[in-house]
């Protein structure tokens, strides 16, 4: 990465609520948000799973491709449609701006893709037409350029929960290639009883969430700036506590007992082994947003960066670093500072 | 490169099968098609791997993947790999293990235990991590799923990593298996062939054949390759990649977007519409997207569009999803080494959009530069040229 880049709008939708200022507000106080029942029905008995649901309340942009998507996209589009703004969604739209979308994603559009396959078990030949589209992993980034408009190039990249970072990435590539004007990274999950049950069978501990970060990626000057993105740290090849440790001396961050480090723990010491090896005697603040949001899956990474770069960009401190220890590819990170 | 298909299971077979014109469709037989209007696919020879434990959970999808990965890797003769990073395609990924973790959950007799490991052998980086491990290879890995441009888009992600000295060499491919559910939603848009057939730019196609495989390459700079004397297939002359946003699954009739992809692949290239010998379209069969390509060709090569050889290797094998991309990719680096073309099978009466020239049977031909299509659901759309070594 040769070219300074800065981030210069940011958005999310979380089970602290729709924006960032919630997100950051519910980190910053570190108050857990609150749990819903989610049931099915399993024969003559109920199911339920206590997740974090994003509130309602929130609207997505009203576009023709969002009437029928799932929630996953209209998240995601809300959370697009708050790091840029109606500005630049006018100028993307009337072509003066080149708008890239590059959506990192683990689980994607669950509900379709439950509600089809049931039908097509059921009998194939009634299976919904409207549904199947829908289950693609990448029509929620389809769904964001068509609300855009331009012929920008769009990438939707699988990951486990690190891989915003890996999006972070590409974005940059793009730009420093001059392909696009900017570039927004944007990561989304829905919940549905398929996945939330699929979280649960990890551990018991944790609480299935939902929600979409989003921020746009531009060579300009702006509040945050990404100081530093080393590569992906891969599973293979190494544990996950020394992909940890080896993100940690590649992110090269000083503590100096003013910086925000934003982590990936979700509170189950198993999984957290490895990052609070890698970081202990952070002297530092803290933010572990598993804790307050719940597991976000694909989003999670996108919602530690929102909150880190919303706090900078308030002035709750000058420079932060984000890591995330994903479940099964890379531990990953960046840093950030207040320009 | 490494190359599995329904046509064979390495570079030679697949090569042989495309010179002799054989078309590879057969009953689907691992999942339930009993009630589908459509029985019948792109069946991929089955690659078991033996005396390697960790494959034991890899899905389908990835066997293939490993099998396609592992003949590029030992063609090209590669060192370093524990540095090497992998750019990979793929549009359903484990997807039957997916929908074996549904299954289970609705009877609600599964096993915890079982039920974890399907959750996280479904993942699709779970199984690309085991399988890049197996490989040695052990930089990040990158998966892409812009639906069925995926493999494309992966060798062109590969081809700026390197293009940019970011890598010497990256591994690049795609892959994507049967599964009933994609199968399903292709038969539920009545995008099938009803005859299992496909025919594509014939004037009366009636959809597309699905197909499993995967292809592989490894992209090295010129410089490093020459530095270890390797054998150089081919050059990646340019890459486009853009968005068509006139509609989820369908495209822009008159092809804009494919459009854009092929002029600005060639203007990377540096080469004008009459220097392509040979173009691999995406011609997938179904009558919006064929006309929408054969829009595209006329319109990017003008007067020359009579003379540009345009074929669909879908016609032979079936539509690979994330696979396509990368394994008509391959298809067209063996064509360029051994200097042939591919045909377009089944064509009875070719649509009036062909005004370019149909390749209906196969051939011997001079190719110093080819092109390859690849567009798919939510408008992604890619375009990649290869080039002769010594083209230049």
């Amino acid at each position: 990465m040769s070219t300074t880049l800065a981030i210069t709008g940011w958005g999310a939708v979380s089970p602290a609520g729709w924006g960032a200022a919630a997100l950051a507000d519910a980190l910053a106080s570190s108050s857990p948000c609150e749990t819903s029942p989610l049931e099915r029905k399993l024969g003559d008995s109920t199911v339920t799973t206590l997740v974090r649901r994003v509130p309602a309340g929130g609207t997505a942009p009203r576009v023709p491709r969002l009437r029928r998507a799932s929630p996953i996209a209209k998240f995601a589009a809300a959370a697009v449609a708050e790091a840029l703004g109606p500005e630049r969604i006018a100028l993307a739209a009337s072509g003066k701006l080149r708008v890239g979308v590059v959506f990192t994603i683990s689980n994607g559009c669950v509900n379709y893709s439950n509600r089809f396959f049931n039908e097509v078990l059921a009998d194939p030949s009634l299976a919904s037409p409207i549904l199947f589209p829908e289950t693609v992993f990448n029509a929620p980034s389809s769904h964001l350029s068509a609300m855009l408009g331009g012929s920008a190039p769009n990438d939707t990249l699988i990951s486990d929960d690190s891989g915003f970072f890996s999006g972070i990435d590409l974005a940059a590539e793009w730009i420093e290639r001059g392909e696009v004007d900017g570039c927004l990274v944007v990561a989304a999950e829905e919940l549905d009883w398929l996945s939330a049950e699929a979280v649960t069978l990890y551990s018991r501990r944790m609480v299935p969430a939902e929600g979409a970060g989003a921020i746009y990626l531009a060579a300009a000057e702006g509040p945050v700036v990404l100081d530093s993105l080393p590569d992906p740290v891969s599973y293979q090849l190494r544990s996950r506590a020394e992909a940890a440790a080896e993100l940690r001396r590649l992110l090269d961050v000083a503590d100096d007992g003013a910086t925000l480090f934003v982590d990936s723990r979700s509170g189950v010491d198993r999984f957290d082994r490895g990052e609070t090896a890698a970081w202990a005697g952070w002297q530092g603040p803290r933010w572990s947003p598993r804790a307050v949001l719940g597991e976000t899956m694909g989003a999670s990474a996108a919602l530690q960066v929102v909150a880190a770069v919303e706090h900078l960009a308030r002035g709750g401190c000058g420079r932060a670093v984000v890591a995330t220890s994903g479940w099964n590819q890379q531990a990953a990170g960046a840093a950030f500072r207040a320009s | 490169m490494g190359i599995v298909s329904p046509m064979g299971a390495d570079v030679a077979e697949n090569a042989a099968g495309f010179q002799a014109g054989r078309s590879a469709f057969s009953e689907v037989t691992f999942f339930d098609v009993s009630r589908q209007r459509v029985k019948t696919a792109g069946v991929a020879p089955e690659c078991a791997i033996s005396g390697e434990r960790a494959t034991r959970r890899m899905d389908r999808g990835t066997r293939l993947a490993f099998h396609a990965a592992r003949e590029a890797l030992e063609m090209s003769g590669a060192p370093g790999r524990d540095r090497m990073p992998l750019v990979i395609g793929t549009s359903a990924a484990a997807m039957p293990i997916g929908e074996d973790y549904h299954r289970a959950a609705h009877s609600g007799d599964a096993p915890r235990h079982l039920q974890l490991r399907r959750v996280e052998t479904y993942q699709a980086q779970r199984q690309l991590t085991a399988m890049a491990e197996l490989l040695g290879a052990g930089g990040p890995i990158r998966i892409i799923s812009n639906a069925c441009a995926s493999g494309a888009n992966a060798i062109g992600h590969a081809f700026h990593l390197v293009r940019s000295g970011r890598a010497e060499r990256v591994l690049a491919g795609g892959y994507d298996a049967l599964c009933q559910l994609v199968f399903a939603g292709f038969d539920s848009l009545q995008a099938l062939a009803p005859s299992g057939i496909p025919r594509p730019f014939d004037a009366h196609r009636d959809g597309l054949a699905l197909g499993e495989g995967a292809a592989f390459v490894v992209v090295e700079s010129a410089a490093s390759a020459a530095t270890r004397g390797a054998r150089v297939i081919a050059e990646i002359r340019g890459y486009g990649a853009a968005t068509d946003t006139h509609h989820l699954t369908q495209p822009h009739p008159e092809g804009n977007t494919a459009l854009e992809t092929m002029s600005a692949a060639c203007e990377m290239a540096g080469l004008e519409p009459g220097q392509i010998d040979y173009i691999n379209s995406h011609g997938t069969g179904t009558p919006l997207n064929d006309v929408a390509e054969g829009n595209a060709i006329r319109r990017w090569a003008g007067d020359a569009v009579s003379s540009v050889r345009v074929s669909s290797t879908k016609s032979a094998i079936g539509h690979l999803l994330g696979g396509a991309g990368a394994v008509e990719a391959v298809i067209c680096l063996m064509a360029l080494e051994g200097q042939w073309l591919p045909a377009s099978l089944h064509v009875r009466e070719p649509d009036p959009v062909c005004t370019f020239d149909l390749v209906r049977e196969p051939r011997e031909a001079k190719l110093e530069n080819v092109l390859t299509n690849s567009f798919g659901f939510g408008g992604a759309n890619a375009t990649l040229v290869f080039s002769k070594e010594d083209a230049r």
